[in-house]
């Protein structure tokens, strides 16, 4: 199965024609996605070829791409002052999935675009800042490099790009159902719990590794969510117990403020539900490998 | 970005909340000035992002402007919880008959903002949340609605703010949510919110932090950033675009991606306990394109650290391929000869991923004498710490 993302989605790139857009559109085809059209008021009817021949049409707006091409993905690409209006049009044409690559996007952006996603009730978002989501062999919606690792038992759900690669290419030989970069932003679209809730519904996905990082109480939600919910099991890494206290580490939603946020409080959660939780990506990695040979 | 009292109290007065006369000065004879332009009692007040500036001495009551010359005098220069204090603000001095507390604030756990209010105003609130959790209400306030007249008496309400003050109190909260919307703030908090003798709602003091990435349509804010505060690295990694955080270890550490550089911190950390318990020296994200001019930009940073005994490279090629980013380092060091006569510090790469093989080709090719790479991220950590712990 996979979660969110199939060899049926059709996806559209909102700012295809951007600099990122061609450069991760050109990739995600040729990882085998069906990339159905690409958004641009200003090149609409215009169409951009890509390898081996493929021509991506432009459309004027998302509600056109709907009409004429049926996407139920959209990957977006768009700087962040124009993320919110990209992403309102999305939620208007009804769009099932955005993601959301943009980096930088302003939190007051993200919580309204949100907020109005959750009114309409029919979108699920991905990110910001994030690098998307992957279904090995599948689909590829996002900026996740398809050639790390196969498909295979393992979901995975992460707020960081690098750390994703990074366990994706320790377990390369087992291989993944789906894994999903949530971004590291302090709102998101998508959280730990929701791709939890996803992972344990897909008969595919026999084991789940969790990469968390300092800031919020996400990780801690998630592990409260997990001793209830989860029957699958699940490999935890926490990224950040080195992270002095008021610093924003790289990731906008990455710190500690006071007491609160802590490398070590989310560990000792995860750990108080029953996840094994690695100290290195290597270590938990290792771990996956004890779950896998378990089952 | 958190602003001092004072940047708080002009975007206050900017956006119609209520705020008292107010003034600042960096010497004590600004601050006599200013007492002097208030006329009658001031408060003088040290200016520094912590708090328990009151219990430090940091705020002090002066009746005559040698009095606020003095106070100045005193405090200037000062130390508060490790800030030193280099701007006072001598306000005027408030009769108050009631302190209250209300912040609006982004609420990562339900995605949009939460306002809080309590009629006990003037404590330290993360204490009243804990002690007596009752006495502070919590308010969800969903971010396209925002907080309008009804909401901000629903605040007040649940609050249980008294009802002489009400709607007073209300229409002061719509004007920080201005505030709070107007300015791409994540945080605006006001404690304490204070009704005077004379029925006025005032506030008294603030807390305002904003979103760094908003400056896209707020080049304004660049004015609040505080470069006397800044670590002279940091200072020269913003100019650079680089995101770095000097941290107060011996190992440098250069990776891509955010999650990647906090993880390879931690392990460099732990590798470092078996070596005398040696630290990383710095967080710096050189993003998914690692390319020779930021790798160099990196370096350049790290070398100019004094406390830097070795560095650690971990790059996974990503995006990037690995002989991508193997060429950039190479380069990188070959530009750092040129800039800098000698790159004395060993250099501990690890390269993984797409096209690890070929870099790691190109590394060895290279031979650079102060250079050695490392199979694993594990592998790589180690041999840093070890180097940074030899003697010198």
């Amino acid at each position: 199965m996979a979660i969110f993302l199939t060899e049926t989605s059709r996806v559209v790139v909102q700012g295809l024609t951007g600099a990122e857009g061609m450069k991760h559109t050109r990739r995600m085809l040729r990882s085998g996605t069906t990339v159905v059209g690409g958004v641009n008021p200003r090149k609409a009817g215009t169409s951009v070829e890509f390898d081996d021949g493929v021509t991506v049409p432009v459309f004027g707006s998302v509600s056109d791409a709907m009409a004429e091409v049926s996407p139920d993905v959209s990957v977006i690409f768009v700087p962040a002052k124009f993320a919110k209006d990209a992403v309102f049009e999305a939620v208007d044409a009804g769009m099932p999935l955005v993601v959301v690559i943009t980096e930088g996007c302003a939190v007051h952006d993200t919580a309204d675009f949100f907020q109005y996603a959750r009114n309409a009730g029919t979108t699920r978002i991905i990110g910001p800042n994030c690098p998307g989501l992957i279904s090995p062999g599948r689909s590829n919606a996002g900026i996740i490099p398809a050639d790390i690792a196969g498909a295979g038992p393992i979901g995975l759900v992460s707020k960081s790009g690098t750390l994703t690669y990074q366990m994706m290419y320790e377990l390369r030989d087992i291989g993944f159902s789906s894994a999903v970069g949530i971004g590291g932003d302090p709102i998101i679209g998508t959280t730990h719990i929701d791709v939890l809730e996803a992972f344990e519904a897909d008969p595919e996905t026999k084991a789940i590794v969790m990469i968390g990082e300092i800031g919020g109480d996400a990780e801690e939600r998630a592990a409260a969510y997990i001793a209830e919910h989860v029957s699958t099991p699940v490999v935890g890494y926490v990224a950040g117990f080195t992270a002095p206290e008021g610093k924003t580490m790289g990731h906008a939603g990455a710190i500690v403020s006071g007491s609160s946020g802590t490398a070590q409080a989310k560990k000792e959660a995860l750990e108080a539900a029953g996840v094994k939780v690695g100290r290195t990506p290597s270590e938990t990695a290792r771990l996956m490998r004890e779950v896998i040979a378990s089952l | 970005m958190d602003l001092f009292e004072y940047q708080a109290r002009d975007l206050f007065a900017a956006h119609g909340v209520p705020v008292l006369p107010a003034e600042i000065a960096t010497s004590p004879e600004a601050a006599r000035a200013a007492a002097q332009a208030l006329r009658g009692t001031v408060v003088v007040k040290a200016q520094v992002k912590t708090g328990g500036r009151g219990k430090a001495g940091g705020v002090r009551l002066a009746r005559t402007p040698k009095e606020a010359e003095a106070h100045a005098a005193a405090i200037l220069g000062s130390d508060i919880n490790g800030h030193t204090v280099r701007t006072v603000m001598v306000a005027e001095a408030a009769s108050i008959a009631e302190e209250y507390y209300f912040s609006v604030l982004l609420d990562r756990a339900n995605r949009g903002y939460l306002a809080m209010a309590s009629r006990e105003g003037g404590m330290d609130i993360e204490r009243l949340a804990v002690e007596r959790p009752e006495a502070l209400a919590r308010v969800r306030v969903d971010a396209l609605e925002g907080i309008d007249a009804a909401k901000a008496a629903e605040i007040v309400a649940v609050a249980g703010l008294p009802a002489e003050v009400a709607d007073a109190v209300a229409a002061v909260i719509v004007t920080i949510w201005g505030v709070f919307t107007a300015e791409d703030a994540t945080l605006v908090e006001i404690n304490p919110l204070v009704r005077t003798t004379d029925g006025a709602i005032i506030a008294l003091d603030g807390k305002v932090t904003l979103d760094d990435n908003a400056t896209f349509r707020h080049h304004e804010h660049e004015r609040y950033v505080d470069h006397s505060a800044t670590d002279p690295l940091e200072a020269k990694a913003v100019e650079r675009g680089l995101n770095y955080v000097k941290l107060d270890g011996s190992v440098g550490v250069i990776g891509n991606g955010a999650g990647l550089v906090m993880s390879t911190l931690d392990v460099v950390a732990r590798a470092g306990e078996a070596h005398g318990g040696v630290r990383p020296a710095n967080f710096l994200d050189i993003g998914g394109g690692a390319s020779a001019e930021v790798m160099a930009d990196g370096l350049d940073i790290i070398l100019n650290d004094p406390q830097v005994r070795s560095v650690f490279v971990n790059v996974f090629g990503g995006i990037t391929a690995c002989d991508a980013v193997a060429g950039g380092i190479v380069r990188a060091l070959g530009l750092l000869g040129e800039r800098n006569d000698k790159i004395t510090r060993p250099v501990v790469v690890r390269l993984d991923g797409n096209n690890a093989d070929l870099g790691r080709k190109i590394l060895s090719e290279a031979d650079l004498p102060h250079l050695e790479q490392a199979d694993t991220m594990d592998g790589g950590a180690s041999r840093a710490a070890e180097l940074a712990a030899r003697k010198a």
